[in-house]
């Protein structure tokens, strides 16, 4: 879509966007390039100019079965997180719509998990299903190791991922209520006219209607899923990957590796692997995107 | 006061052609209304004199001063918007004065002027108030403030009653009127509203397709159309345009089972070639049954209070009759037309261009005759 | 709609309730916990009910973690964070929507890509280039002429450097974007007749008109700022710019110490609180900024 009214000058435009311009460069263009660089050079140990070294740094990765964990690793949790998030936020979206007396309230509750941070709601939640006290204690006394995050990867991954459930579950309520809401109060009535009631209604009407803001949300979501600043948070505050690389997603493996191990080229070969998963996201949610504007 | 002179103007969209070749001149004072359908171009012409759009080729002088590079502030035109576009977050006396404070006139004088506008319009009781709190009638008067205050040379219109409901366009167009009268400022009013066009106009320029398809004043517009778009156009319901051929020898044209007799010199002129007549339904007279006339089978009928229109059917094709209060039809019968010969108008079938005839009607034949034309002939 | 469906209904509210104990329940625990004594928030059952603790927990917390510093800190940095883009973002929208320009394309791509990648990663490099901002120029000028510059613009341990990088993206300008693609067009045509020229036209026009925008951009840009993790966790090595989020592992009991959950639950409630009240307070205007920049 373009303007109509559009002024003239060629150098404003510059100076109004060269702010925002010159610090994506810094912080932007020139990171993603030094990515790039690094991840197919390799620098010499003992210093001196890196070297090209081609997919070397690749095959490297390719080559550890620690890379490909973090792979299942962050497949499960991009995959089973965002599935439960958007079930949930559908659920809650769809009854919070029926516009009940008192639903107002629920509604404003739903959103509060999204303002809490990874880290933060990582924090509270190792103490919410500490295996030792809190709810889980009572469990675990009855059968023993039924669950222990501390001891097992699975449970340690189980958790991580329930917390990103909570947290994104009132995100994708407000999107998918958003989405409610723009379908014409006359379709349910239709529907109503034609004699369905509540749960046909939804199940037939509302949700297929969805199908767009559904959509928009597993991609949004699982890319979340693999490269949000949550994922890492979440991970780094509670399980640091641990116990035995159970949590080890791929974010978190790239920071780690760079970090701590300060294997720059490694790291940024995982980071491109990364950005060509997100890319690959990215596109299919245009092509879809592209579909839904001729949908309409 | 200034003229405006608009030479070769043309303009295109990339590849896409908008106008070809426009050449008009609005003299100083003059109230011009430029009708067309949608799409035809005579906006963008509007906006080109303003200076939002720009000129692909040819140019545009206003008071003889070439304008074609000068910023809209420039050039001295106000311009009421289709939708107003009045800045929402400005009160009524924000909107009216803000030509002035970017200009840099002194409060106290603003002031003086702004509380001076708002009285011409009306508007001194609602200074205060912000846009989305007055009516359609009100924000519209605000625009027209908005154009008055600055005491401009030209006032531009781009269909500024469009959006308002029919009685209030009916007075609006009244105020709009007035105000020209009294501020004598050259305007310049687009709209696709024949009706408009033809109560507003000094002077009315026809466009269809980028083309200027005539210019004139509005009764002669009416009455000698020069191309078939401007007969069907103008003209509510529209002129009844049916393809024909020129018979030479009974010096007439056949149409629905009738010969109808146009003038044998014209006749000879046409030599047998097939041309589009045209007639306008308030100009067919009907004749008794069985005195030859052509025979039209009623459709429908419209009742318009003030007389009627019988939608019809000659030779298979619609014909639109316009028929007095007196005149009883039922759908289903069948009517008895005489076409005047002085009523009908001929346009080159390739071109749609008039063809003139001598025996054309008066450009000024006096409305009230139409309809007393009509005579008695029911079957 | 006349609707008498009392199943359906008891269904709706068991769900709406459901939800509740889900979502808020966790949020309950935690102020249940952060109000008790630690003998109470180490009880089999866990007891939902709070204590009278939260003070003397709160203050203790604040002590241990030194949350003075850490909360003074993430306000300044997600309040730069957010002046910056409300308003670096309002220029580059306008300088794509407004102007007829070969570079408003280069500019919309090279803002929107920025969309995709985010910060976790290309952090390594983004955190060389805080590091040595200069590097970029460095590196071009060595490339061209052999010329090298021995000036290090170091933005670690600094706000800058904890807020520049974050305001290098795209969603507020696409917030912005949005917005102004839904003017008419004739209310900038309209100030161009009225004499306005392009900048007076942002400031007259624009920027008014634009308050909810920013409302709705301030919200969203002041619980991404306070919420930052990974990139203070890198830049910050001096304790006296540490933020609220890297204190968090302080507030954590000692493996082996005393496991005073109370303190770690009343710590991570004063943390939690800033962006709970903006998004408590201002959910209207967080909502549509939320929904607006991701469609």
């Amino acid at each position: 879509m373009e303007k109509r009214a559009v002024f003239k000058s060629w150098w404003l435009p510059i100076v109004f966007a060269l702010p925002q311009l010159l610090l994506i460069l810094c912080f932007f263009y020139w990171p993603v390039a030094a990515v790039v660089n690094w991840a197919f050079t390799l620098e010499p140990p003992f210093g001196g100019p890196a070297e090209f070294v081609g997919f070397a740094n690749f095959q490297e990765a390719f080559a550890d079965p620690f890379y490909w964990n973090s792979v299942v690793v962050s497949l499960i949790f991009a995959i089973v997180g965002p599935l439960f998030a958007i079930s949930i936020g559908l659920v809650l979206a769809i009854a919070v719509d029926r516009q009940l007396p008192g639903s107002g309230f629920f509604r404003f509750l739903y959103i509060l998990p999204y303002a809490i941070a990874g880290p933060a709601a990582g924090m509270a939640f190792r103490f919410i299903l500490s295996p030792e006290r809190g709810l889980a204690a009572s469990l675990n006394a009855m059968w023993p190791d039924i669950w222990n995050p501390a001891k097992y990867g699975e449970h340690a991954l189980a958790l991580v991922i329930i917390i990103f459930i909570w947290k994104w579950s009132g995100y994708t309520f407000i999107f998918l209520l958003a989405g409610l809401q723009s379908v014409p109060r006359a379709l349910g009535e239709a529907a109503a006219m034609d004699g369905a009631g509540p749960f046909r209604r939804a199940i037939d009407v509302q949700v297929p209607l969805l199908a767009p803001t559904l959509f928009f949300l597993l991609v949004t979501m699982m890319t979340e899923g693999f490269v949000g600043a949550d994922t890492f948070g979440i991970v780094h505050a509670v399980t640091e990957g641990g116990p035995n690389h159970g949590t080890e997603v791929m974010v978190y493996r790239i920071v780690d590796e760079a970090f701590k191990g300060l294997n720059y080229s490694g790291a940024s070969a995982q980071s491109i692997i990364l950005i060509g998963l997100i890319m690959i996201f990215t596109f299919i949610q245009f092509r879809f995107v592209e579909k839904r504007v001729h949908y309409k | 006061m200034a003229d405006i002179a608009i030479r070769a103007v043309r303009k295109s969209y990339g590849k896409t052609p908008a106008l070809h070749g426009v050449d008009l001149f609005f003299a100083s004072g003059e109230f011009v209304v430029i009708l067309g359908p949608s799409g035809c171009g005579k906006s963008t012409l509007l906006r080109m004199i303003a200076g939002l759009e720009d000129i692909t080729g040819g140019e545009i002088a206003i008071d003889g001063r070439v304008v074609n590079r000068l910023e809209p502030r420039e050039r001295g035109c106000a311009m009421v918007f289709q939708n107003y576009a009045l800045y929402p977050h400005m009160s009524v006396a924000g909107n009216i004065g803000y030509a002035l404070k970017v200009s840099g006139v002194p409060k106290a004088e603003r002031e003086r002027r702004i509380a001076e506008t708002a009285k011409i319009v009306g508007l001194q009781d609602y200074l205060a108030r912000r846009p989305a709190a007055l009516s359609g009638g009100q924000r519209q008067r605000v625009a027209m403030a908005r154009a008055i205050i600055r005491e401009p040379k030209v006032f531009l219109f781009d269909e500024p009653l469009s959006n308002l409901d029919a009685k209030l366009r009916i007075s609006m167009r009244a105020e709009i009127r007035k105000l020209h009268q009294r501020l004598s400022a050259t305007s310049v009013f687009v709209t696709h509203d024949q009706v408009e066009a033809m109560t507003l106009a000094d002077r009315l320029v026809v466009m269809n397709r980028g083309h200027v398809e005539q210019v004139g004043r509005p009764l002669e517009i009416y009455h000698r159309p020069a191309s078939t778009f401007v007969a069907s156009f103008i003209g509510a319901p529209a002129m009844n345009l049916v393809r024909s051929r020129v018979e030479v020898e009974s010096a007439g044209i056949r149409f629905g089972g009738a010969m109808v007799a146009i003038d044998p010199a014209f006749a000879a002129k046409l030599r047998g070639q097939d041309v589009t007549v045209g007639i306008r339904p308030e100009h067919c007279c009907l004749a008794a049954p069985g005195d030859g006339g052509v025979e039209a089978r009623v459709d429908f009928i419209e009742e318009l209070g003030v007389g009627r229109v019988a939608y019809c059917e000659v030779d298979g094709l619609p014909f639109a009759i316009s028929l007095d209060d007196h005149t009883v039809v039922a759908a289903g019968d069948s009517l008895f037309l005489t076409l005047p010969s002085e009523h009908l108008h001929f346009f080159d079938i390739e071109s749609g261009r008039r063809i003139e005839t001598d025996a054309a009607a008066p450009v000024a034949a006096p409305a009230a005759s139409q309809h007393s034309e009509q005579t008695m002939g029911v079957h | 709609m006349i609707q008498r469906t009392p199943v359906a209904n008891a269904v709706t509210y068991a769900i709406m309730v459901f939800g509740f104990i889900l979502l808020i329940g966790p949020f309950l625990v935690i102020i249940a916990g952060a109000s008790q004594t630690m003998q109470q928030v180490n009880a089999i059952p866990f007891s939902f009910l709070p204590d009278n603790q939260f003070l003397t927990n709160a203050a203790q917390a604040w002590k241990r973690a030194d949350l003075g510093t850490a909360m003074t800190n993430s306000l300044i940095m997600a309040v730069l964070v957010t002046a910056g883009k409300v308003a670096l973002s309002a220029f580059t929208a306008f300088a794509i929507v407004f102007f007829r320009s070969p570079l408003k394309h280069v500019f919309f791509w090279s803002v929107f890509i920025t969309l995709m990648l985010p910060l976790e990663v290309r952090v390594v490099p983004t955190y060389a280039v805080a590091a040595d901002l200069l590097q970029p120029v460095k590196s071009i000028l060595s490339l061209f002429g052999g010329i090298q510059i021995g000036i290090d613009w170091n933005l670690l341990n600094s706000y800058t450097g904890l807020t520049l990088p974050l305001i290098a993206t795209a969603t507020g300008t696409f917030l912005y974007r949005q917005f102004f693609m839904t003017l008419p067009d004739e209310l900038a045509e309209a100030a161009r007749m009225d004499g306005s020229g392009p900048v007076r036209f942002f400031f007259d026009m624009l920027l008014p008109l634009s308050r909810t925008n920013m409302l709705a951009l301030t919200t969203i840009m002041f619980v991404y700022g306070w919420n930052q993790y990974l990139w203070p966790l890198l830049m910050v090595t001096d304790p006296s710019y540490k933020t609220v989020m890297m204190s968090l592992r302080s507030l954590l009991p000692a493996d082996n110490g005393t496991p005073d959950w109370n303190v770690t639950l009343a710590g991570s409630l004063l943390i939690m609180l800033p962006p709970l009240i903006v998004v408590g307070v201002l959910q209207r205007w967080f909502v549509r900024g939320l929904v607006a920049t991701e469609k």
